[in-house]
């Protein structure tokens, strides 16, 4: 079944082959990035990334970009 | 009540006491690019006492569209941006004494520049510079107000607004050999004055003392994405920077690019320290859309742009040709490598 998850404040649906942190990251194009997560209002340490995507969860995705 | 800041001191958050501290603050603004220049101006405009803006380039005609402060003339001029700023800050704002310094703010003299100010307000390109104004700012114990934007996406972070809350170093651990620039995937105006109106804001917070929190936010503007997030729980206890026993690693020259000018060459040679080597696949990759005459094998990537030639070596070293200017040389790699 799809999930439908909040990421970033926006509805999202999370396709059936995504099924953790990690894979959502690198579905998203950001798998080599430096970035912080939150899931549900906590913030996942690295190695925790291997953490299941629930349906409803609320994720959060900060990246580190260069510029400005 | 001064006029020119009655409807600042009519916002009840402010009023005349939080006015009179913003009077007395003394700014270091790091970059006079499109962050800065925001940030600047609106720093400016509020009325504090002192701002220092420092910045190594000069302008050129791909700025304008973002770096408020400066106009077409100031381009055909060949203006450093740190002179333009201070030139139009001034006429902005002649209650503010503003001062604008042309220089590569390096970790020989950074300490000395900011050292006197009361808040540092990021307006720099690259996340190793960041790094070594976080190291300055938290030896000196000034707040620092981190921003950072390309394309719609930008993010704010403020460091040591608050005893024992994290800094830059927590949050990025090691410093990434490659990021997102404007220069490589390019940046839109309006993000550019949101990610800087954040900073300013927290910065105006600040002054008025405020109650601060360690929240990284970020916004991206053409998707409408969002987030923030309390990061008081990344703080590490053994943290180089901010730890009880710091020894702020980018301020000493192990952790940062080494530069060298080739003698009899025209060409400047930087070294990346081991633990952050560029790695030639994800380089070439990201920079094939920009550059000309990529090429590439198991030892080398060589390429062209802004008429320099580039050679990445596999050992970590890359040669700029065409330059023995090496404030040159960085601002060329910072715009691809971040």
């Amino acid at each position: 079944m799809e999930k439908m998850i909040d990421l970033n404040g926006n509805s999202y649906p999370v396709i059936p082959e995504v099924e953790t942190i990690q894979q959502l990251l690198e579905h998203l194009g950001l798998g080599d990035r430096i970035l912080i997560v939150e899931k549900n209002k906590e913030i996942l340490q690295k190695d925790h990334y291997d953490a299941p995507i629930m349906d409803r969860d609320q994720i959060e995705i900060i990246h580190f970009v260069g510029g400005g | 009540m001064n006029s020119k800041y009655s409807r600042q001191e009519l916002f009840a958050p402010i009023g005349p006491i939080g006015q009179q501290r913003i009077r007395e603050a003394k700014v270091f603004v790091l970059g006079a690019g499109a962050l800065g220049s925001s940030g600047a101006e609106m720093l400016v405009r509020a009325g504090v006492g002192e701002l220092t803006i420092v910045d190594r380039d000069i302008l050129e005609w791909t700025n304008l569209h973002r770096q408020q402060l400066y106009s077409e003339q100031d381009v055909i001029d060949q203006l450093p941006k740190a002179i333009a700023a201070e030139s139009r800050l001034r006429a902005i704002n002649s209650d503010v004494k503003v001062r604008g310094i042309v220089a590569d703010v390096t970790p020989e003299n950074v300490l000395e520049l900011f050292e006197g100010h009361h808040f540092i307000l990021d307006g720099t390109d690259n996340i190793e510079t960041r790094l070594l104004a976080n190291d300055a700012a938290l030896q000196l114990g000034i707040p620092f107000f981190m921003g950072a934007c390309v394309g719609s996406y930008g993010l704010t972070f403020p460091i040591g607004v608050k005893e024992g809350t994290p800094c830059l170093h927590c949050l990025l651990e090691a410093l990434p050999p490659q990021s997102l620039t404007c220069d490589t995937v390019g940046v839109i105006s309006p993000i550019v004055v949101t990610t800087a109106a954040r900073q300013t804001a927290e910065l105006l917070k600040c002054i008025t003392g405020a109650t601060m929190e360690p929240r990284l936010e970020s916004v991206d503007l053409w998707t409408g994405e969002r987030a923030a997030m309390n990061v008081q729980s990344m703080k590490k206890p053994t943290c180089p920077s901010c730890s009880d026993t710091p020894v702020y690693p980018y301020l000493s020259a192990n952790e940062v690019i080494r530069t060298a000018v080739l003698c009899g060459r025209d060409t400047v040679q930087l070294t990346w320290p081991k633990n952050r080597q560029v790695e030639l696949m994800p380089f070439a990759n990201s920079i094939r859309d920009i550059v000309s005459n990529l090429k590439q094998n198991p030892y080398l990537v060589s390429c062209e742009y802004n008429d320099h030639r580039l050679v990445l070596f596999r050992d970590g070293r890359m040669l700029v040709h065409g330059t023995k200017d090496i404030t040159a040389a960085r601002k060329i790699v910072a715009g691809l490598l971040g």
